[in-house]
């Protein structure tokens, strides 16, 4: 791959879009685990995939219309569900994660409608469901790039509030820090970076990419920073390993930057397990 | 209004659904008070608190907050908090003891601006006063009840508020803690200078220590210093709680001491 890395450039694009999404997907994914919102995630991925759906069918149908990038129509719909799961958390206040399968549930079954409708389950869409070394488009790779650039500053700047927020909204609210703007803020990167590592990793795994680093994160680490950091690295390395050896194995990267990740989880609980059983002999001895 | 007034509610009224929960409150927390709140369970206590900090917004009456009302208050690093739900966080959570004190100083460090090296300091000065800086590093789920509590004090007090409130903070916390308890409470009002509110549904042990009593049931049925509620007749106060309340230790020598 390392060769042919400086040979095509859809390597290229693969390999550094990837390297952005590995950094940005656990980043946004330790904030959505500690906040019990692991499931949104999966719902937004799902309303992304509508998204594409509906840009692949105006693609067909509108004539004029033949370029359409479904990455964008995607992180249109991705942003839009994620305002619409808020406004749901809303009217169900004591039933808050009912807004995900709604929402999950919805954007699959417009999106089947709409897959129907442009003739259907090619090739194109297989790639879109469990991600591909060579659908990223340099274009795709510059959005990716602006996203990961403008999560990294927001992240940032706003992380003491994220913080307090995600440990407890009484508090962040007499901190005076504006808690529902925030939130929406957040929930919009997550609602971006998941249709651009959507590219990637597929709809149906990008949520593993958000929640599986971290997982593997908490056996370790101490403090929120230590979980942070440790994410990331986990993250990195699912997924140039990853994009390395589905290249190589001619797999999809969706199957193996996940599968990976869930080695790196198995070794984390190992290691939890380990250091207990080492902190109980020297207790004992 | 007066300068030294810290809070004050005016004709506060709050419903639940059809019910309320409390209703026209008037209350003043003067500077340097140490208020006791108590009241039987259901009577309102934490609601009121809440209304005072503007989690949650009343139907009826005003709250000032250091003489200003609260949608226009924004000096939060003057006050400090320990809510009733402390102790029912989320301990899986993973932060170090320094990470969730420091958190307290979030409102004196403003947006747009990061944690620096001598809100460590200050972080640890916080901890210092509850005794818990040995526990720094220490992830905050790894901590006993009670010393959680005392963590999310230090929290409550890292930003040097000019008021504390602290809804029910000694329950799950056992007896001889309690005492350690107060006497903090004791020299954070005396030494420091910091005016306390203490919601509380122990009115025997409170009275014992606050400067200050408050009784609620919905509305106010008796405010005033801690002398003249030991004078209060005990008739008022079985109508309060609805059943005989047991005759608590008057004439107790720290009341005395003022």
């Amino acid at each position: 791959m390392i060769e042919s890395f400086f040979e095509y450039e859809f390597l290229q694009n693969a390999a550094l879009t990837g390297v952005m999404i590995g950094f940005v997907a656990p980043l946004l994914g330790v904030f959505i685990v500690v906040r019990r919102l692991s499931l949104i995630a999966d719902a937004l991925s799902h309303i992304t995939l509508t998204g594409i759906a509906a840009s692949l069918l105006l693609e067909k149908k509108v004539t004029g219309l033949n370029n359409l990038n479904p990455v964008y129509m995607g992180m249109v719909f991705s942003v839009g569900g994620a305002v619409l799961i808020e406004q749901l958390r809303k009217v169900y206040k004591h039933y808050e994660e009912l807004a995900i399968p709604i929402i999950l549930s919805g954007g699959i079954g417009l999106g089947v409608i709409l897959i129907s409708l442009a003739d259907g389950f090619n090739t194109d869409l297989f790639s879109y469901l469990f991600g591909s070394v060579t659908a990223v488009s340099r274009d795709n790779m510059w959005t990716v790039a602006i996203i990961t650039a403008a999560v990294l500053v927001i992240v940032i700047l706003f992380y003491k509030e994220l913080f307090v927020l995600s440990f407890d909204e009484e508090h962040a609210s007499i901190s005076g820090v504006n808690g529902k703007w925030i939130h929406f803020l957040f929930i919009v990167m997550v609602a971006l970076v998941i249709a651009s590592a959507m590219q990637i990793v597929g709809i149906l795994l990008v949520s593993a990419l958000m929640t599986l680093p971290v997982a593997a994160a908490l056996r370790i680490a101490r403090s929120f920073k230590q979980t942070i950091v440790l994410s990331i690295v986990f993250g990195e390395v699912a997924v140039i390993f990853g994009l390395f050896s589905s290249y190589h194995l001619s797999v999809p990267p969706g199957g193996t930057i996940v599968m990976l990740a869930i080695i790196q989880l198995i070794l984390a609980m190992g290691y939890k397990k380990i250091m207990a059983q080492k902190w109980l002999k020297g207790e004992t001895a | 209004m007066q300068e030294d007034n810290l809070v004050e509610i005016e004709n506060v009224s709050y419903k639940y659904e059809r019910q309320y929960a409390v209703k026209d409150v008037n209350m003043t927390i003067k500077s340097g008070q140490f208020l006791g709140l108590v009241g039987p369970n259901g009577s309102g206590k934490s609601t009121l608190i809440k209304l005072m900090l503007g989690l949650i917004k009343p139907e009826e009456g005003k709250v000032r907050l250091f003489g200003q009302p609260l949608r226009q208050f924004k000096r939060w690093q003057d006050i400090g908090f320990v809510s009733q739900k402390a102790s029912s966080f989320n301990s899986g959570f993973p932060a170090t003891v320094l990470e969730v004190v420091r958190m307290g100083l979030v409102s004196k460090i403003g947006t747009f601006k990061f944690f620096h090296k001598h809100h460590k300091q200050k972080t640890i000065e916080a901890l210092k006063t509850v005794d818990m800086e040995a526990y720094l590093h220490y992830n905050i789920g790894e901590l006993s009840g009670g010393q959680q509590q005392r963590v999310f004090i230090a929290r409550a007090l890292v930003s040097d508020p000019k008021l504390l409130i602290l809804d029910e903070p000694t329950v799950g916390v056992d007896a001889q803690h309690v005492a350690e308890f107060y006497h903090l409470l004791r020299k954070l009002n005396r030494e420091k200078g910091i005016t306390l509110l203490m919601v509380s549904h122990d009115i025997g042990t409170i009275t014992e220590h606050a400067t200050h009593v408050a009784c609620i049931n919905k509305t106010v049925h008796f405010h005033g210093d801690t002398q003249e509620y030991n004078e209060f007749d005990s008739e008022d106060l079985n109508h309060l709680y609805g059943h005989v309340v047991q005759q608590l230790s008057h004439n107790h020598p720290e009341v005395n001491e003022r």
